[in-house]
């Protein structure tokens, strides 16, 4: 794993990523080494992880990584087997659920059937003894933050999937708790209320300046939400980054392929020249890419390019840029996306790439037709290498 | 194209069975009962009239509906012996059904926490006494609690006791069996509601600062309401109408409606008024049964 506030910048970044400075303040929440097995499953295996007050962080990893045991255990529903979890400083690893300051979103919703949503939401506040009169200002102002006025009266199975959502966010928020956790909060949403949903919820966090930390597997909305993004694999954090960086700047093979599409070139390290590597590879020959951030000893690499990042043309471009990262190919499909089209072409050397193309004019004035012959270069900079 | 066409022949008739059974296994035999109740007792084969002949034609026919008379309920009123029978029917159903809630309640919670391969186990554990005939289980009581049973001999042998207990004719009796007998069908629907409510209704209880006692008394209780109504009237309905228990295990002081109706029926072979008996039964069973029903329609109607 690599975590963003130790990496040095790199020299040759062409644009800076936002990246949040270090706060002298210790984080609002560290977790430290934690380690939860089930039998001999290992679901966490190692983690550990600070977030700052305000942020706006997502466990990001396919199903089964142990993204929701971590958070599940930030809740209080399990305990970690090693390793502490501080909140504010204070270790809270066996603070039992309903003594902590956190409180949950569930995937499900989790709303009580029995109780309208006003009762829903004032639930917590009546278990923190707070009295009657507050908490029906507070559960007003709560319903009105969601914008769910004139459905109090109404139980949960009278509400849409996306009125639930915003009772189960107002309940888990009345509460006013240091942190919020949500674990999937978004998955029983249709797409485009889920997208709209997403930029509610960011807003909505910026303006109470609490810490939000999501679980999901949705690549998409852990970089639309997220300040800052932790990826799992098996268990363990691969990378922790802003959406920028993980993307731009993968730090493994792994983590490459699972945000986003990428194309990689498997090779060998001919040249090590001051800010470049000479990569020989079967499929495209020699490539040249940009010297990691964090330096490869391995010889043994692969150079990864984003489909985006690949220029397309019939004939070779003049002067420098066809000296280098130059291939040719045929299109063997292509898929138009309305915002993009991707490309498939298959190269001279028989590996198959993706181009993506932005569609930035109404008429087709630069589309490519099936079994077109064409040449695909990218910039030394454009490329990032990764170990095999 | 008509949605209904989406089922076959034989699939429609299947929809309908139920129907058809409830006509010809409870109204229709409903109806010869209920007209036996409105006929008089007399020495004859049936021991009853007026009785209803086809070969005699329509003004037999007539003859005979005019003859029946609604004396018998009158008789049901009037005297002591049946309303004090049917009260402590009542009374021995609540109670019983409160203390199978009692115990049931911890036995459905605690099968439906239990992991799901040995939910199977326990589900087993209690079906099981139900291999073995019912009257068998109740005879097996009656030789644990008589003077020099089973239960006697435990106490006299532990020294906790030094002459034999009397248990048997006695209420308690009467009670231990009626629990045995019951508590299978107080367990099943309540473990078949707690076992489908989602565990993550308590865990968001625990997360909004609800204590255990709390999520139990505030979550957990109200959502099994329905397993708890099914539970109880499946053993208060059968209760009220016990026979068999009451009559080997409790005393011959009071007696059950049960009871009554067998001593009408078979001792002064009064068809008649055991029939009117019955009848009552039906519509004092049904009565719970009703407001039930309207209490759940009222809570639909409530939250719309």
């Amino acid at each position: 794993m690599a975590d963003d506030i130790a990496t040095p910048e790199p020299a040759a970044e062409p644009t800076p990523s936002p990246e949040p400075r270090p706060d002298p303040q210790p984080p609002i929440l560290r977790i430290e080494n934690v380690v939860k097995t089930f039998g001999s499953f290992r679901a966490v295996d190692g983690v550990s992880l600070d977030i700052r007050a305000g942020e706006f962080f997502a466990l990001l990893g396919p199903s089964g990584c142990g993204k929701t045991t971590l958070l599940r255990m930030l809740a209080g529903f399990e305990t970690p087997d090693e390793g502490r979890i501080l909140l504010s400083g204070e270790d809270i690893a066996q603070v039992l659920p309903h003594e902590r300051p956190v409180n949950m979103m569930f995937q499900n919703y989790a709303l009580f059937p029995h109780l309208n949503v006003r009762d829903n939401i004032a639930f917590g506040l009546r278990r923190a003894g707070m009295p009657r009169a507050e908490i029906t200002t507070r559960v007003a102002e709560m319903v009105a933050l969601v914008r769910l006025e004139g459905l109090e009266k109404r139980k949960p199975d009278q509400l849409s999937g996306g009125q639930k959502q915003r009772v189960a966010l107002a309940r888990s928020l009345a509460r006013r708790p240091q942190v919020l956790l949500l674990d999937e909060p978004m998955a029983a949403l249709d797409k485009k209320l889920r997208e709209s949903t997403q930029f509610e919820l960011m807003e909505l966090q910026r303006r109470l300046g609490m810490t939000f930390i999501i679980v999901t597997h949705d690549q998409e909305e852990a970089m639309t939400v997220a300040s800052r993004i932790g990826v799992m694999k098996a268990g363990k954090l691969e990378q922790v980054a802003v959406p920028r960086r993980l993307y731009e700047e993968p730090a493994s093979r792994w983590v490459a392929q699972f945000v986003g599409d990428i194309n990689l070139f498997e090779g060998e390290v001919t040249a090590r020249e001051p800010h470049r590597l000479r990569v020989s590879t079967a499929s495209a020959g020699e490539l040249v890419a940009a010297q990691p951030v964090a330096p490869i000893d391995e010889s043994k690499v692969a150079v990864a390019i984003r489909p985006e990042k690949i220029r397309l043309a019939l004939r070779r471009p003049a002067g420098d840029a066809a000296a280098i990262n130059c291939v040719e190919g045929i299109i063997s499909d292509t898929s138009y996306l309305g915002g993009k089209t991707v490309y498939k072409i298959r190269l001279d050397g028989g590996a198959a790439i993706h181009a993506a193309q932005a569609n930035t004019a109404r008429l087709d004035a630069d589309g490519y037709g099936l079994n077109q012959r064409v040449v695909a270069w990218f910039t030394p900079d454009d490329c990032v290498v990764l170990e095999r | 194209m008509s949605a209904r066409r989406i089922f076959s022949r034989p699939a429609r008739f299947a929809a309908i069975a139920p129907y058809v059974w409830m006509v010809l296994f409870f109204l229709v035999p409903f109806a010869f009962v209920a007209k036996i109740s409105l006929s008089q007792t007399a020495i004859a084969q049936p021991p009853y009239t007026p009785v209803f002949s086809l070969a005699g034609g329509w003004s037999s026919l007539s003859d005979a509906f005019a003859a029946l008379s609604p004396d018998n309920f009158r008789l049901l009123l009037s005297d002591d012996l049946y309303l004090s029978s049917y009260l402590r029917s009542v009374v021995v159903a609540l109670t019983s059904t409160a203390i199978l809630l009692l115990i049931g309640y911890p036995i459905a919670y605690g099968m439906a926490r239990l992991p799901r391969r040995w939910q199977g186990i326990a589900m087993m554990l209690v079906i099981i006494p139900f291999w073995t005939s019912f009257l068998i289980r109740i005879y097996a009581w009656v030789n644990i609690l008589q003077h020099d049973g089973l239960l006697n001999q435990i106490l006299l042998a532990l020294h906790l006791v030094s002459t034999p207990v009397v248990w048997l004719s006695t209420d308690s009796a009467m009670y231990v069996g009626i629990v045995y007998s019951y508590l299978p069908f107080m367990i099943l629907p309540l473990f078949a509601t707690l076992t489908k409510l989602e565990p993550a209704l308590e865990e968001a209880a625990a997360d909004l600062g609800a204590s255990p006692r709390e999520i139990f008394w505030l979550v957990t209780f109200p959502l099994s309401l329905p397993g708890v109504g099914a539970g109880s009237l499946l053993c208060f309905i059968p209760i009220v109408g016990e026979f068999v228990i009451p009559d080997l295990l409790a005393g011959s002081k009071s007696l059950m409606i049960g009871q009554t109706l067998w001593l009408e029926f078979f001792t002064n072979k009064d068809w008649p008024v055991a029939s009117s008996i019955a009848v009552v039964l039906l519509v004092v069973l049904l009565l719970p049964l009703l407001l039930y029903d309207r209490l759940q329609r009222r809570q639909l109607e409530e939250s719309r």
